[in-house]
């Protein structure tokens, strides 16, 4: 096909009349063919990126005497409900009730700057995270100081602390959408907790002032 | 005026070049591949920024699909022989050398163990149609509980992933993390996909 061979050999007038010299040129369309067909097979089986993960460390089961005492006023409790929705409150300090609790969602907008907000107001160098990234990225520092230095600011002891409740109508989208948020926002002490009834009930409630604040707008 | 002669050039093109290349390429690829292992179940996993790579070797796979069904699977065919000899002799089945060998070649499966002597009889291409129940895994009766701590008897150093749907709902998430708490197991990796630019 890409070859075509003006006239083969043995064209020399008067010259010895020895055999035909055949070309020893080999045409390659077919095996480049071949190979782009292979080529194309292994590229769309293979699987060239690796799955990601996120991990997630649970305490050890029954052991309360290893619960550890936390200051309230260092939490916020984050409830997932589903719809893609998630509320949190904070609790009062004093009396340890919950406070008004906040709806919004998993958008850049919804919960983040909550999150970054709380804790920056008890972490106050948390964004030098930010600088021991860019430091490392310019090989001004080794990876393990860089490790060692967020590893140091995220379990500050006056960090925030976020519980996560999800209730049955939370996906496990939602879940790993939070835990994302953790690790955007720097968040080093988190917990996944089983939900109690006073918030299912709150979670109700609230969800019902909605829909009666919506019918008003209507 | 006369004819501009446009001399005839020739068409032949030099392959070999293009044959190099085309080979190069098929050499990397043909190294770099993992084919797919064939799943029982579609899963979308939910996105994330997370940047841990899932390590290549030890895991113990858990995949949960969209309508809460529990699968199972482990990595390392020797493994899995050991396992499927474990399980036999936990629940009392007895599983052939030839039903053993199947077992290992297999990927996730989701089924009570009572079923799963009539899959790995099947042929791989029937299997695809037979009705997974999932592997059960509540308070009544827990045989994923048992798939894990066998495994992990099996070989200590497996790391277990979770994969799941991201509609799976939570009570099963709840359910599984439960499972792997009473076992012991209490670091695992959620398998994410990469989350598109913000």
């Amino acid at each position: 096909m890409a070859e075509i061979e003006g006239g083969g050999g043995g064209k020399k007038k008067g010259g010895k009349p020895h055999g035909k010299k055949l070309s020893t040129r080999v045409d390659f369309t077919p095996m480049v063919d071949l190979g782009f067909l292979l080529i194309t097979f292994f590229m769309l089986t293979t699987s060239l990126n690796k799955p990601k993960t996120m991990e997630l460390n649970m305490p050890v089961k029954e052991k309360p005497d290893d619960i550890t005492a936390v200051k309230v006023s260092q939490t916020v409790t984050v409830l997932l409900t589903g719809n893609n929705q998630v509320m949190y409150y904070f609790s009062d300090p004093v009396t340890l009730d919950p406070m008004t609790p906040q709806i919004t969602d998993f958008s850049a907008g919804g919960i983040r700057p909550m999150l970054l907000r709380e804790n920056k107001k008890r972490v106050p160098n948390i964004d030098s995270i930010q600088v021991y990234k860019d430091l490392y990225k310019v090989s001004r520092m080794t990876e393990i100081d860089m490790k060692a230095n967020i590893a140091r600011l995220k379990a500050d002891v006056e960090g925030l602390i976020v519980i996560i409740k999800a209730d049955e109508n939370a996906k496990f989208s939602n879940i790993v959408d939070i835990l994302d948020e953790m690790l955007i926002c720097n968040i080093g002490r988190y917990a996944i907790v089983d939900i109690s009834d006073p918030e299912i009930e709150l979670i109700k409630s609230s969800a019902a002032s909605l829909k009666t604040a919506g019918t008003v707008n209507n | 005026m006369a004819k501009v002669k446009v001399p005839r050039k020739s068409t032949s093109v030099d392959m070999t070049a293009m044959t190099d290349v085309a080979f190069l390429l098929l050499t990397f690829f043909m190294l770099a591949t993992q084919f797919k292992p064939d799943e029982p179940v579609q899963v979308i996993t939910p996105a994330s920024v997370a940047e841990i790579p899932l390590p290549d070797v030890d895991v113990m796979l858990i995949t949960i699909s969209n309508d809460n069904k529990v699968f199972f699977d482990l990595q390392g065919e020797h493994y899995k022989k050991t396992l499927l000899e474990r399980m036999g002799v936990k629940y009392s089945i007895v599983f052939t050398e030839d039903e053993k060998t199947k077992f290992s070649q297999m990927s996730s499966f989701g089924l009570p163990i009572a079923q799963l002597k009539q899959y790995i009889n099947l042929s791989p291409d029937k299997r695809g149609s037979f009705p997974s129940a999932g592997i059960p895994c509540d308070s009544l009766q827990n045989e994923l509980g048992d798939w894990v701590w066998q495994s992990r008897l099996t070989n200590n150093s497996f790391r277990v992933a979770i994969k799941g749907d991201r509609d799976v709902s939570y009570p099963t998430i709840k359910q599984v993390i439960n499972t792997l708490q009473d076992k012991d197991v209490n670091r695992f990796n959620f398998i994410t996909s990469m989350e598109s630019a913000q």
